[in-house]
């Protein structure tokens, strides 16, 4: 059970005009402004659910799943996952939650892949046994017993992404955050990571939490959709209600793309 | 604790692979021991008796620091932790069940470490076929070596302890490379890499043998060639303990004052 309540979140960032005048200026004063990541953010999902968390460029998502794993602190609110508050508890928190940063890498670079793998089964003190089995389950399902001992840096995209994915999931973790999980992958990595998802969900009724700006990725994975814009939660509902907001001016049904768009720009959130 | 163990190893493993870098490494610190040596022979020449430090107890104090350069060396950081913390990969860190000061601690510990192995054993073993007394002296007795192995092992903490600081606090800046090349430097200079401490001015030396720095290479390379007496060493390892101390409970406290703070550059 994830409560989230009245979370906001401020930066700070530096501002200066184009120039050289305004470099030099800025050497003896700074302007900042006051950026609003986050403003009075509520919501809750329940265990098992699957949400697809969506919003433009800089709506605040990174921000709210980096506050949900721990990792930042918000200035105001407060945020209980399964009775335990990320930021304050974070050890014992984030051994039950397992992230996926697209962007990001989190095996080693230098090493084959099976060697992050024994570090992180180290890290989470997961008992052999079961590290055994989730490997052996994460192998089969992710099509990775050629890929173990290769180093991660000769890993294509794809291939190391489904490595990201198994990473995440040997200490069997009860919450997953995918943050843009599919950026940048072909077509097949695209479906094996949905169908993946997908089947981690139901079999072991893993939390999944996503943010994408792929549609297809929201159509196939969630059931419900959480939209944010500017750091305010705008809707709270399903694929279908994205697509009858976002309904061109006619009223004529359009593609999810378009029905984004539609509703981004009606909402005012770009 | 096993979590670290395994830190270490990893990155224990990952530093024996550079096998060129070390042996490349090896050569550029014999000919730099050597040149070393050759240019106090230059200054014993001229007045032996002006000198804090027999020409032998020099010598052996050179070979030990090149021999160990790795250990102690003030411009030997983990990039990574650096690209970590500039890049916001550090976030997938922070997703783990794990205290971050001591992850890194264990990390650097086992970077400095894995280097210093490979280099070690070749060219202490070089230097001690030398002749005297250019050559590296045996330890002046059983007791000198074990303190030195014990002084070696504080202020190889001491040390790593030391630059977790700057790890830490680069979570305050945006670039973490002036901050590195000005410590550096000043570590070089106060901890007796450039010119051992003895040779300083009486009272500049006193002072400079109070500050943590003198707690890192300058007191193990000073016991092996028992070029301190008893009461000396005694306060000097005295003093490696209070910093080491010091510096872990500082760089915890920085640390996680830093977590609370920080927030992470980059999508």
């Amino acid at each position: 059970m994830i409560r989230v309540e009245h979370v906001s979140k401020t930066y700070r960032v530096q501002k200066r005009s184009a120039g050289f005048a305004a470099a030099l200026t800025s050497l003896f004063s700074r302007e900042y402004e006051e950026i609003r990541a986050l403003n009075d953010v509520s919501f809750t999902i329940g265990d098992g659910e699957m949400i697809g968390y969506m919003g433009p460029n800089g709506a605040g998502k990174s921000s709210t799943i980096k506050i949900l794993s721990g990792i930042l602190t918000p200035d105001s609110g407060s945020v209980t996952i399964d009775g335990r508050v990320p930021w304050k508890n974070r050890i014992e928190h984030v051994k039950s939650i397992g992230v996926v940063f697209g962007q990001r890498s989190q095996l080693w670079w230098d090493i084959p892949v099976i060697d992050s793998y024994e570090l992180l089964r180290d890290i989470y003190a997961i008992p052999k046994a079961q590290y055994s089995k989730n490997l052996e389950e994460l192998t089969e399902l992710l099509a990775l017993s050629e890929l173990l001992k290769t180093p991660t840096r000769q890993l294509s995209l794809g291939q190391r992404m489904r490595c990201e994915i198994a990473a995440s999931l040997l200490h069997a973790p009860k919450v997953l955050f995918l943050d843009e999980p599919t950026i940048g992958l072909d077509a097949v990595s695209k479906i094996a990571v949905r169908e993946f998802v997908t089947r981690q969900n139901r079999e072991h009724g893993t939390t999944v939490i996503l943010t994408t700006h792929d549609m297809q990725d929201i159509s196939a994975l969630a059931k419900r959709v959480i939209l944010i814009g500017r750091g305010r939660i705008l809707l709270d509902g399903t694929i279908d209600d994205i697509r009858r907001e976002g309904a061109n001016p006619g009223g004529e049904t359009t593609d999810l793309d378009q029905a984004v768009a539609n509703l981004y720009r009606r909402l005012d959130i770009l | 604790m096993k979590k670290y163990c395994s830190f270490f190893r990893v990155r224990f493993a990952l530093g024996l692979q550079y096998r060129t870098a070390a042996l490349a490494g090896m050569v550029t610190q014999f000919f730099w021991g050597g040149m070393n040596i050759l240019m106090y022979r230059a200054f014993y020449e001229a007045d032996a008796a002006a000198f804090p430090m027999t020409l032998q107890a020099t010598s052996s104090y050179i070979w030990l620091q090149q021999a160990f350069l790795m250990l102690f060396a003030a411009w030997l950081l983990e990039n990574e932790i650096f690209d970590d913390i500039v890049s916001g990969n550090v976030a997938y860190e922070l997703c783990r069940p794990v205290n971050i000061y001591d992850m890194w601690f264990a990390r650097s510990a086992a970077n400095r470490l894995s280097r210093a192995v490979l280099r070690s054993f070749p060219i202490l073993a070089v230097a001690s076929l030398l002749p005297a007394p250019y050559g590296m002296a045996a330890p002046a007795s059983a007791a000198h070596f074990l303190l030195f192995l014990l002084t070696a092992v504080l202020g190889f903490g001491v040390t790593v302890a030391f630059f977790m600081l700057v790890y830490a606090l680069t979570f305050y800046t945006v670039s973490p490379n002036g901050l590195r090349i000005l410590i550096s430097s000043v570590v070089e200079f106060f901890a007796g890499a450039i010119i051992p401490l003895p040779f300083f001015p009486d009272g500049v030396r006193r002072v400079f043998e109070m500050l943590p720095f003198a707690s890192m290479q300058n007191v193990p390379l000073r016991v092996y060639s028992a070029s301190m007496t008893a009461q000396e060493m005694a306060r000097a390892i005295g003093l490696q303990a209070f910093w080491l101390a010091a510096l872990v409970a500082a760089g915890r406290m920085l640390c996680s004052h830093a977590l609370t703070k920080m927030t992470v550059q980059g999508g």
